[in-house]
């Protein structure tokens, strides 16, 4: 499949420094551990299969953090994104019922975005499908001289300033993009995700 | 490439030397089906090719001389299938008495009649919609009576009725989301279905397991590495030993004398040694295994606490009768993904070591220990944690996973090496987390040796002498394929980034014979026989580890087009009649 976003070797990582993302255990000050439940308590609830809905917070997927609020200043423009899961408002339903509703959050200046990335955005903060388009690995790599996700599996390198187009390796198209408002300080999902998230299925 | 109406001609030509074809396919169904037994496995037809590399001693050859060295200059193409998927078409297509069965990635099996590539039936299975494939291929489905067996992404083993394509029975092996998936073609002997599980960047915790060709039980399974408690446990530091690696992601091989299967096994992880010290038993190392019960009878650890990603994972050729420094010897012959090639012996007591030298450019080693063959490690090229460390070769070594050959006439082992090419890795602690990449490194820095004009080399080697016989450097690409060798003192090899099918001189070196394909090749070549006519088959489809290196390649000052063609095709020539 070709590839109409791969750029030249200019915007290609050759030497980056390159980091896993927050999810691991990275602090997050203003993170709010809020009372009630993080995960349904019927595990095979089929809301937690569902893709984030509009009204849904975001929660830590890992580390210290796991489970609580993103808020406003949970990071600064540059930070090292973090790995996110839905919640429903009343906190009863964590959307963590299949990889493929991984999301990532990354805040950065929103001078640097363009204005179809802007509209996606609140207070900075962009939320994008976690799934890497190439072979479904997550999107666990973070360049931040280049500003660049980066999948670790096959190379694959997105640009979160630029709605997640692909400027490097085997990707085939952008990370899926997940519309965000900030309501109370909180992350708050204010739209479906736009386009496919994860590969598209091989046909015969 | 030839016309269409020449090709209809070879094929036609083909049609004639034979009065009776040995299958009938109606349609979605093979008639006359052959069962594959323990007999047959271990004694099979010049014609068909029944095993992962057609013996199971590894040899990848085929008695065939019909084509050969005088002729293959007239080799053509017969017909061609295309599969429908991209990615890294790796396995061999499967041959039994005129019925090809090709596997594919995305779990896709095919039948065909190898005579004419008539679709007789399609399998595919239905892979998990959240799965991730850090590498999606299959290398080929495994015969028994009249079943065949399929080691799937998402780690289910599942036997196919050889006849009609049906699903017989499927077994969930261990559970994908927590890295373990499976790219093997498995081994069969006697009515066992051996498997091995990939996830060797995901922190698992190796293993071969046997399964019952029937029923698909579970019969058994060895770890390939050690609890605290067993025989190799003291090799780990506290509980590094529950996600350090070991990985058994390429089909054994097996001695019917011995009643001995041996497996290679992967990486120690994560990849910096120092985040997990000691040698690190059984990683890297050939082990031997009893397929009747799993046990361990012997092992040989090629080299101590990878740190260099250089998984040991391609399974020894086995050598009967081997002529060495003047004794006759049982040897175990494996060129390395470390670059260097080992050459070991079956003994009572189990493996011994005999010899080991580079066939590229390796700076990790100083040296072996003359009588264990316990390498010399150079600490300055030994990745750790928190420090630049560079080495060669790169991490997919002097020979990744596609399989050597050896030919018993010329005596020689055909290398599909990659030389001039080195790594530097970074290492950096991570935090394990289920289901995500766990490499304790910074990857993709592999770098060309400077001046360096050529990576891909095939090389000739005797494992008597450990001597280099010949080599082929091929300009600007990597090779990145399995050889065939055959009776017609012929190699053949894809491997290459301009999509080229090569045939060579198995006694010079030279090159006969070579045409471009649609896509890259990592296939493994085969050769059969169908009604007296000898064909050589591969699949072309180029994908995961040929493109990483390619990409790499693109960003060096060769600046080659990343852009290698994807599609499977599954080609079969013969020679113009």
């Amino acid at each position: 499949m070709s590839n109409d976003r791969r750029t030249d070797d200019k915007t290609c990582c050759c030497d980056p420094v390159r980091r896993s993302l927050l999810q691991l255990g990275a602090v997050a000050t203003a993170a709010a551990l809020l009372p009630g439940k993080a995960r349904a308590d019927d595990e095979d609830d089929p809301r937690r299969m569902e893709r984030p809905q509009v009204g849904d917070f975001l929660v830590y997927a890992g580390g210290d953090q796991e489970g609580a609020l993103i808020i406003e200043g949970a990071l600064n423009v540059g930070d090292e994104p973090v790995l996110a899961w839905a919640t429903d408002p009343s906190r009863k339903i964590l959307r963590d019922g299949t990889r493929l509703n991984q999301i990532l959050v990354v805040r950065l200046d929103p001078s640097t975005m363009d204005a179809e990335t802007k509209s996606h955005a609140a207070a900075g903060f962009l939320a994008y499908s976690a799934i890497c388009t190439h072979m479904q690995c997550t999107v666990t790599g973070w360049i931040p001289e280049k500003q660049i996700l980066h999948c670790p599996c096959h190379q694959s390198e997105y640009d979160p300033r630029h709605d997640a187009k692909v400027v490097g390796g085997p990707a085939p198209r952008p990370l899926a993009a997940l519309p965000l408002r900030m309501v109370d300080g909180k992350l708050q999902v204010a739209g479906e995700f736009i386009g496919k998230v994860g590969m598209n299925k091989q046909t015969m | 490439m030839i016309g269409l109406r020449q090709t209809a001609k070879v094929a036609f030509a083909a049609a004639l030397l034979g009065s009776v074809s040995m299958v009938a396919a109606l349609a979605g169904e093979v008639d006359n089906y052959s069962p594959v037994t323990q007999q047959r496995l271990e004694n099979p037809e010049p014609g068909n090719w029944l095993l992962y590399r057609r013996t199971y001693d590894g040899h990848g050859y085929s008695p065939l001389n019909q084509i050969n060295s005088t002729n293959v200059k007239n080799l053509e193409p017969v017909w061609t299938f295309a599969t429908g998927v991209n990615e890294g078409h790796e396995a061999p297509p499967m041959v039994n008495n005129g019925v090809m069965f090709v596997a594919t990635p995305y779990g896709q099996v095919i039948a065909l009649n190898a005579k004419t590539g008539d679709l007789i039936w399609r399998y595919k299975h239905t892979l998990p919609e959240d799965l991730f494939q850090l590498h999606p291929t299959s290398r080929g489905v495994a015969m028994w009576q009249d079943k065949l067996f399929l080691a799937a992404t998402d780690d289910h083993l599942i036997a196919i009725d050889a006849k009609t394509g049906k699903e017989l029975w499927n077994t969930k092996v261990q559970d994908y989301k927590k890295g373990q998936y499976m790219t093997l073609e498995p081994l069969v002997v006697n009515g066992k279905v051996m498997v091995g599980g990939s996830g060797g960047e995901y922190g698992v915790r190796g293993y071969v397991a046997a399964y019952d060709a029937d029923t698909g039980k579970e019969i058994w399974r060895t770890f390939t590495v050690p609890e605290p408690n067993q025989p190799g446990g003291n090799t780990w530091r506290g509980d590094d030993w529950k996600h350090g690696g070991g990985s058994v992601w390429i089909t054994g091989t097996y001695d019917p004398k011995r009643n001995i299967a041996y497996w290679g096994t992967g990486n120690a992880a994560p990849w910096p040694g120092d985040q997990h010290p000691g040698d690190n038993l059984y990683t890297t190392s050939v082990i031997a295994l009893n397929p009747d019960n799993g046990k361990m009878v012997g092992y040989h650890q090629y080299h101590q606490n990878d740190s260099w990603d250089w998984d040991e994972i391609d399974a020894p050729i086995l050598i009967h009768d081997m002529s060495e420094n003047g004794q006759t010897i049982d040897a175990l012959v494996h060129p390395a993904r470390d670059g260097y090639l080992w050459v070991l012996k079956q003994t009572p007591a189990g493996i011994e070591f005999v010899s080991g030298k580079p066939f590229v450019g390796q700076n990790a080693f100083k040296g072996i220990e003359p009588e264990t063959g316990r390498p010399i490690v150079d600490p300055e090229h030994k990745p750790t944690t928190g420090k630049d460390v560079s080495f060669c070769p790169s991490l997919w070594g002097g020979k990744d996973w596609p399989s050597a050959s050896y030919n018993p006439e010329t005596k020689l082992v055909y290398i599909p090496a990659n030389n001039n090419m080195c790594e530097t890795l970074k290492g950096e602690k991570q935090k394990l987390v289920v289901g995500q990449l766990w490499l304790g490194a910074d990857a993709d820095h592999a770098k060309l040796i400077p001046g360096a004009d050529h990576i891909g080399e095939l090389q000739a080697w005797d494992p008597a002498t450990s001597k280099q016989v010949w080599v082929h450097k091929f300009p600007k690409t990597q090779l990145f394929a399995s050889t065939l060798t055959t009776g017609g003192d012929l190699v053949f090899v894809g491997g290459t980034n301009d999509r080229m099918f090569h045939a060579f001189d198995a006694k010079t070196g030279d090159l006969l014979w070579q045409m471009k394909t649609n896509s890259g090749i990592m296939g493994m070549p085969v050769a059969f026989e169908v009604d007296g006519t000898e064909y050589i088959a591969v699949q072309s489809g180029w994908g995961v580890d040929a493109q990483r290196i390619q990409d790499m390649l693109a960003k060096t000052d060769w600046k080659l087009n990343p852009d290698v063609p994807q599609g499977g095709v599954v080609w079969v020539f013969a020679v113009k009649h």
